[in-house]
């Protein structure tokens, strides 16, 4: 009976079992094949345990046509450096509240009519007749203005930490981008149950779209298709809340997420770097003036090269 | 720094000193471009071809009501004498038709004053729509001033800013007299001395240098 960890880990994951571990006879095959023939798969006796294997060998028939496990090794068991705290959560986090906003979005886009004459009473059928209609509205409601929170938190932890510093600019870049989509996701989401609220704060964000010198005109009837809030405004937010911005959300969030595994995030700020060695070398004691046995300092003037401070207590290993 | 590709992409040139190597195939004497390169032009013309195909129709079609003018629409509101110039009479009228109340808009309808220097015998109808943001303004018969709940704009009796963050005064609709009846018709803006120009949306100056700066809009109809 294998370990149920050993079961969760896909099989070229897995260390190589020593003799005498579960799994590998402590003993010789058999010789004799007639007195002591091999067990076969289909014994009874081996149902369960191939029942048990079945998943591991699933996952291994996909791992071998996708090689995707040294990618997974590489993103699951990823070092972070010291002093990763629980400020460095916010991204998850808002990313979370995404999926959120994604899955109750779809259900209820089930109920929901973008028109001009139904969306109301649809919203108001969601609320009071659905089985737990308020709840998943409620959600995406007060998830909408969760995720904006967690979108600008992890924002300030990127700022506070000097996360943003190179090479991690495009990402902060990305981010950026990110934020305004966010943005435009709560603005367009704002006018779709279409009660007085909704339409009075669209109509003065789109009047304050409009206030944009030279373009600003136009934007505003790029948004209402038209000079006044009308029968195709509502479908227009509709397809730029649930098509356009998602689908560039998530393309967006993958290549933040890309650019976040494959650099790594920073430590913070208050972490001293430089004062241990980051790689255990062999204690060399320097004198004064002397040449460093790492070639640090062929001039030979003095003992503090570069600003590190070299000497012989610290083993002159600090090459910052 | 010369690396494979641009090697492909060269004009073919007999090495010097060397002993020749064939030629790549398709060449011929005086080529100015490799066959390779001309069809890794051609495909990517064709690809942005395709792409252009898809996407310029789509586009266009999402910014078209940019450039689309409605019909213009006329609403009948009463007799000419169910209104005076001394105050307003409130008036709500469908001014999006399709979408329910969410279409209709509320205006003050009065007769010109020759007091306050109108021509005579025209009837002025006022939109209560904030100049300010869009939000709407209430006619208050003691101060005899619009007022908008929203931000404290405040308009005098002509409608224009006396108070708060508007930047113009309240925009008008077009009006005419038909056998007794009279009908309001398109919204146009007005200047802070009450010269019509084209409609514009609220938080938009008019008059002056703000006539570029928010140019008109080709979806508006053009003033009286």
């Amino acid at each position: 009976m294998p370990k149920l960890s050993d079961l969760l880990v896909p099989a070229p994951l897995r260390k190589t079992p020593k003799p005498g571990e579960s799994g590998v006879p402590k003993t010789p095959a058999p010789q004799d094949l007639k007195s002591n023939p091999p067990e076969r798969p289909g014994d009874l006796g081996r149902l369960g345990e191939q029942a048990l294997e079945a998943p591991v060998e699933a996952v291994a028939w996909i791992d071998q046509r996708m090689a995707a496990s040294g990618f997974l090794t590489g993103m699951l068991f990823r070092k972070v450096p010291k002093g990763t705290n629980w400020f460095y959560t916010l991204g998850s986090a808002a990313l979370f509240a995404f999926i959120v906003q994604a899955v109750t979005g779809v259900f209820l886009a089930m109920f929901y009519t973008p028109s001009a004459t139904q969306a109301y009473s649809s919203i108001s059928h969601i609320n009071n007749d659905v089985f737990l209609g308020q709840f998943v509205h409620g959600m995406h409601k007060w998830g909408a203005s969760v995720m904006v929170i967690l979108v600008f938190l992890h924002m300030g932890r990127t700022f506070f930490f000097g996360a943003y510093k190179y090479p991690r600019e495009l990402n902060w870049v990305i981010g950026v981008v990110i934020l305004i989509l966010t943005m435009t996701m709560a603005f367009t989401g704002y006018l779709l149950p279409f009660d007085q609220r909704s339409y009075w704060a669209s109509i003065v964000g789109i009047n304050i779209n409009g206030t944009g010198p030279i373009v600003g005109p136009y934007l505003s009837d790029f948004l209402r298709a038209g000079p006044e809030l009308g029968a195709t405004t509502l479908s227009r937010f509709y397809a730029i809340h649930m098509l356009l911005v998602p689908g560039a959300l998530i393309a967006l969030i993958g290549a933040h997420m890309y650019l976040v595994v494959k650099l790594g995030t920073t430590a913070p700020p208050w972490t001293k770097i430089g004062t241990q060695p980051r790689v255990a070398e062999p204690t060399t004691t320097l004198d004064a003036g002397a040449v460093s046995s790492n070639g640090h300092s062929p001039n030979g003037s003095g003992s503090t090269i570069a600003g590190v401070h070299v000497d012989g207590h610290n083993g002159g290993g600090a090459s910052a | 720094m010369a690396d494979e590709a641009d090697k492909i992409n060269q004009p073919y040139r007999a090495p010097e000193n060397v002993r020749t190597e064939p030629p790549p195939p398709g060449y011929f004497e005086g080529e100015s471009m490799t066959r390779r390169k001309v069809f890794t032009i051609a495909s990517q013309a064709l690809g942005g071809l395709a792409g252009a195909a898809i996407i310029l129709p789509a586009v266009g079609f999402a910014v078209a009501p940019i450039f689309h003018r409605g019909k213009e629409r006329w609403e009948k509101i009463g007799k000419t004498g169910d209104f005076t110039e001394d105050t307003y009479r409130q008036v709500v009228f469908t001014e999006t038709p399709g979408i329910g109340d969410a279409g209709k808009t509320l205006a003050y309808v009065r007769t010109s004053s020759k007091e306050l220097g109108e021509e005579e015998g025209q009837i002025v109808a006022i939109s209560n729509r904030c100049a300010h943001l869009g939000c709407p303004v209430r006619f208050v018969q003691a101060a005899g001033n619009f007022i908008c709940p929203c931000h404290g704009g405040v308009y005098d009796f002509q409608g224009k800013r006396i108070g708060g963050p508007p930047v113009r005064p309240l925009d008008r609709f077009q009006t005419r007299i038909n056998n007794g009846e009279v009908e309001v018709g398109p919204r146009y803006s007005v200047t802070s001395q009450l010269k019509p120009v084209r409609a514009r949306d609220p938080g938009e100056f008019t008059g002056g240098v703000w006539e570029y700066l928010y140019p008109p809009r080709p979806s508006t109809f053009p003033p009286p």
